[in-house]
């Protein structure tokens, strides 16, 4: 049952970044994205992080993209026109070398990963809590708090009318 | 979820997300299209995160990834803002159109 739900999740995300990078309309784009946060939350869960997965459909499919959604309304974007001869090629052919790269890189990192350690894995969030709040932790936590207010003044004088 | 296939299977998955985001910041040419290919490259990041501290039994990734998505939602803001400034300047979002620094 996790083995089926794990494969079929992680297919829906391929297929999904797929139509984010494929589609057009960014519309359509930001909405495959979102299906591909909520498949990916599954897999978190499935691999024995409930937290992260919680975090995932709240942070990202919920705020993260709330936000592109209201940027691309307000903005009201068209669809990507065909334009001809920009050196797209060379450029898609740098991102196929770069793409043979990972996978190669993939095959490297897969032979010589021993999983094992396994038993007993508890990333439970009162453990994630327990650590997020210990003094290794903890200012780093405190700093983020410092760029997350840093972003909002941020964005908030780069968006503004008249600046 | 004890069979160690499916973390390695779960690294695979985050390349070819990662290979993906890569792939549209390089084809796309709309600026937000570019901004949530490079979430799709943040989400790959943070699956190898969480497979690998699921097979090496430390909670640390789990932490990092936590990291992550802060700075993600930061950067997604800070962004947005940016490309909302790009569009009333210059009316487009197409990324050929700015090639300037001083505008």
């Amino acid at each position: 049952m996790d083995q089926l739900l794990f494969y079929a999740s992680a297919a829906l995300a391929v297929v999904s970044a797929l139509v984010v990078i494929g589609q057009k309309n960014p519309i359509y784009s930001a909405f495959a994205l979102v299906v591909t946060l909520c498949s990916l939350a599954v897999i978190f869960g499935l691999l024995g992080s409930p937290f992260i997965a919680a975090l995932q459909v709240i942070v990202y499919a919920g705020a993260i993209m709330v936000l592109f959604l209201f940027v691309l309304m307000l903005l009201n974007v068209k669809r990507e026109e065909d334009a001809p001869g920009r050196g797209g090629r060379a450029l898609a052919v740098i991102a196929v070398l770069l793409v043979a790269l990972f996978v190669g890189q993939a095959g490297a990192v897969l032979s010589r990963l021993e999983p094992g350690a396994a038993s007993g894995y508890d990333a439970s969030t009162r453990r994630m809590a327990e650590i997020l709040f210990s003094p290794h932790f903890l200012y780093v936590f405190e700093a983020t708090s410092i760029l997350i207010l840093a972003a909002l003044v941020g964005a908030i004088a780069l968006a503004k009318k008249d600046f | 979820m004890d069979e160690p296939a499916f973390v390695q299977h779960a690294v695979l998955l985050s390349l070819v997300l990662f290979a993906l985001g890569t792939l549209g910041v390089f084809l796309r040419r709309n600026v937000i299209t570019v901004l949530m290919s490079i979430e799709l490259m943040l989400n790959g990041a943070n699956l190898a995160f969480v497979a690998f501290s699921r097979a090496l039994g430390a909670l640390d990734g789990q932490v990092l990834v936590f990291f992550v998505m802060v700075v993600a939602a930061a950067e997604a803001s800070v962004g947005l803002a940016i490309v909302i400034a790009l569009q009333r300047h210059k009316d487009t979002l197409d990324v050929d159109a700015f090639n300037v620094m001083k505008g």
